[in-house]
């Protein structure tokens, strides 16, 4: 069976038990779910909703149980079909430090690249491509454990931006990085989505989803929620539900949008908000 | 009864090419059943600073002092300190041992002598003071979730009956829904009269919920004070690292357009104020 070429990954109702789970629980139960070229994917849910186990799906980290996962037309169940969905999607996890294996920033950026068995002069302008969008390449001679939490995430998505895969899934990137590092990192994922690049972003930071396409929530192992990002936010009672607390800002956008006929933005960026509500000067 | 910090330098490996001033003419006050909270971006000398209040570090100059006793080297009081100020280190989950969640949070009572008839009880308070039931109790605390063993390692500290609590960055990687029941279980704590003392770069956490705010600025006391003149302090001056939460952010701006808004971090005041504007309430 073919897939659509417009769809990166597609699972297809897949449930998946840990083999070594005490309970024997499934942590994922009958998912489908469609990633689309090109498009900004926020996958939301709380603590042991499944959300890193589905992303762990999606380059074959892990193998369904039942169901199947497709990944460019590629079943990951077949083990030849590996070393191509890999390419095709790369991973970044939450913790910046096991994620470096170099000692110097350049070095580990090459990691990647040079276990692909590409030659040397590709490997350099994909490595300085790679550091040029994570804002890194001043620092490429540098050791890495010179680098603050904030840079070592960045290196690591530098690291995975130079696989040169089309896809990227990054696992709660945010969750250990200070307010500053995660602000920078949020831009350098806006300009690669705006720049092609298809990303699924997992998180329980709303905040962190207000310039995604699409929203997906999972909770206990199963999708509740698929659609815009501007309906999800519009949920209350649901979100709470999920274990996902609107921020401030969005609660307040919410109720000033049921309870005024003020104009509002469709999104609450800060920006956005300021906008709306501070009079012309 | 409170901890007093006064005039705290600290340099990590003095005399050393790496010599680094981490802490600089610091100082800090907190009583029990009050809520203070250290902010101030990574690398500010936050963690250095918790870590001198029950002493696994000591000032090379100024004081620290725990209800009157002077927190240094061989104090023979160390004993009576540690036992007063439970500290949470970051990600404290990482430092979990015991085979299972019982001698976890047996270990700090057996340590302060607590009788072994009482620390059963002590362990099933501790552990429903965390909103987890005693079936918890024979598990294994590596067998649990990421959320669930940073409250049995919080857990393991409240056992200890601390007068003061110290916590690094405990909600570090905790959704939103976790976050809330961690903030609600210190506000009930100050309540019933231990001294909080939350470490944070969540500014939003700190303005709502603190008593006063020590803000550090590479190693240095920026401001300290009531969470409104912090709040005043950040519109006013740019910190590095830290961000003013949105609500707050937007008040401020709003106020640099119209001088009679509420520079404010709460929002519903912030929303009274805008629909009184919005239905005609206009000042001129």
């Amino acid at each position: 069976m073919k897939t659509d070429a417009r769809t990166v990954c597609e699972l297809r109702d897949v449930t998946y038990v840990y083999p070594s789970g005490a309970s024997g629980r499934a942590a994922l139960s009958g998912v489908s779910l469609e990633v689309r070229e090109g498009e900004w994917l926020a996958l939301l849910g709380s603590n042991g909703s499944g959300k890193s186990t589905l992303a762990r799906h999606l380059n074959a980290l892990l193998i369904p149980t039942q169901g199947d996962c497709i990944v460019y037309g590629m079943s990951t169940r077949d083990p030849a079909n590996v070393f191509a969905v890999r390419s095709a999607v790369s991973m970044v996890f939450q913790n910046p430090e096991n994620q470096i294996v170099g000692t110097v920033v350049d070095e580990d950026a090459a990691f990647g690249p040079e276990n692909q068995g590409l030659p040397p002069a590709e490997i350099e302008s994909r490595v300085e491509r790679a550091l040029e969008a994570a804002g890194l390449l001043a620092k490429r001679a540098k050791p890495t454990y010179t680098l603050s939490g904030g840079e070592k995430q960045r290196l690591a998505v530098a690291g995975a931006l130079a696989m040169d895969a089309p896809c990227l899934v990054l696992d709660e990137p945010t969750a250990m990085l200070d307010p500053r590092g995660r602000a920078d990192l949020l831009a350098i994922m806006r300009a690669l989505h705006d720049g092609g690049k298809t990303i699924v972003h997992i998180t329980h930071r709303l905040e962190e989803i207000l310039w995604c396409d699409r929203a997906v929530v999972l909770a206990g192992g199963r999708i509740e929620w698929e659609g815009g990002v501007e309906p999800l936010l519009r949920q209350d009672g649901a979100l709470r539900k999920w274990g996902l607390d609107a921020p401030p800002l969005v609660a307040l956008w919410r109720e000033l949008g049921e309870e005024t006929g003020l104009a509002l933005p469709r999104i609450p960026t800060l920006e956005g908000m300021i906008d709306a509500l501070c009079p012309l000067q | 009864m409170s901890i007093t910090v006064e005039a705290l330098c600290h340099t990590y490996h003095p005399g050393t090419p790496l010599e680094t001033r981490a802490l600089d003419d610091v100082s800090l006050q907190c009583g029990r059943g009050e809520w203070l909270s250290i902010v101030g971006h990574t690398g500010s000398g936050k963690s250095t600073l918790a870590q001198h209040l029950n002493g696994i570090l000591f000032p090379d100059s100024g004081t620290v002092s725990v209800d009157g006793m002077q927190v240094v080297e061989k104090s023979p009081n160390m004993r009576d300190i540690r036992r007063a100020v439970g500290l949470v280190f970051q990600y404290p989950e990482q430092q979990l041992f015991a085979e299972d969640v019982m001698e976890e949070l047996s270990f700090a009572p057996t340590n302060w002598g607590v009788q072994s008839d009482r620390i059963a009880p002590l362990a099933s308070a501790a552990l429903s003071m965390v909103g987890l039931d005693d079936s918890y109790l024979a598990r294994s605390p590596l067998n649990l979730s990421g959320g669930e063993k940073r409250k049995i390692a919080i857990a393991s500290v409240l056992a200890g009956e601390p007068s003061y609590l110290v916590l690094d960055e405990p909600t570090a990687g905790l959704d939103s829904w976790s976050r809330r029941e961690l903030t609600d279980l210190l506000a009930r704590l100050k309540k019933e009269g231990t001294g909080i003392i939350l470490v944070t770069h969540d500014l939003d956490i700190a303005l709502n919920l603190s008593d006063s705010i020590l803000m550090l600025d590479r190693g240095r006391s920026a401001a300290f004070g009531a969470p409104s003149e912090i709040m005043r302090y950040l519109v006013a001056n740019s910190v590095p690292g830290l961000r003013l939460p949105d609500i707050a952010a937007l008040s401020a701006a709003i106020g640099r357009s119209d001088p009679a808004a509420p520079l404010t971090w709460d929002r519903a005041e912030l929303k009274r104020w805008i629909k009184a504007r919005e239905t005609g309430g206009r000042r001129p």
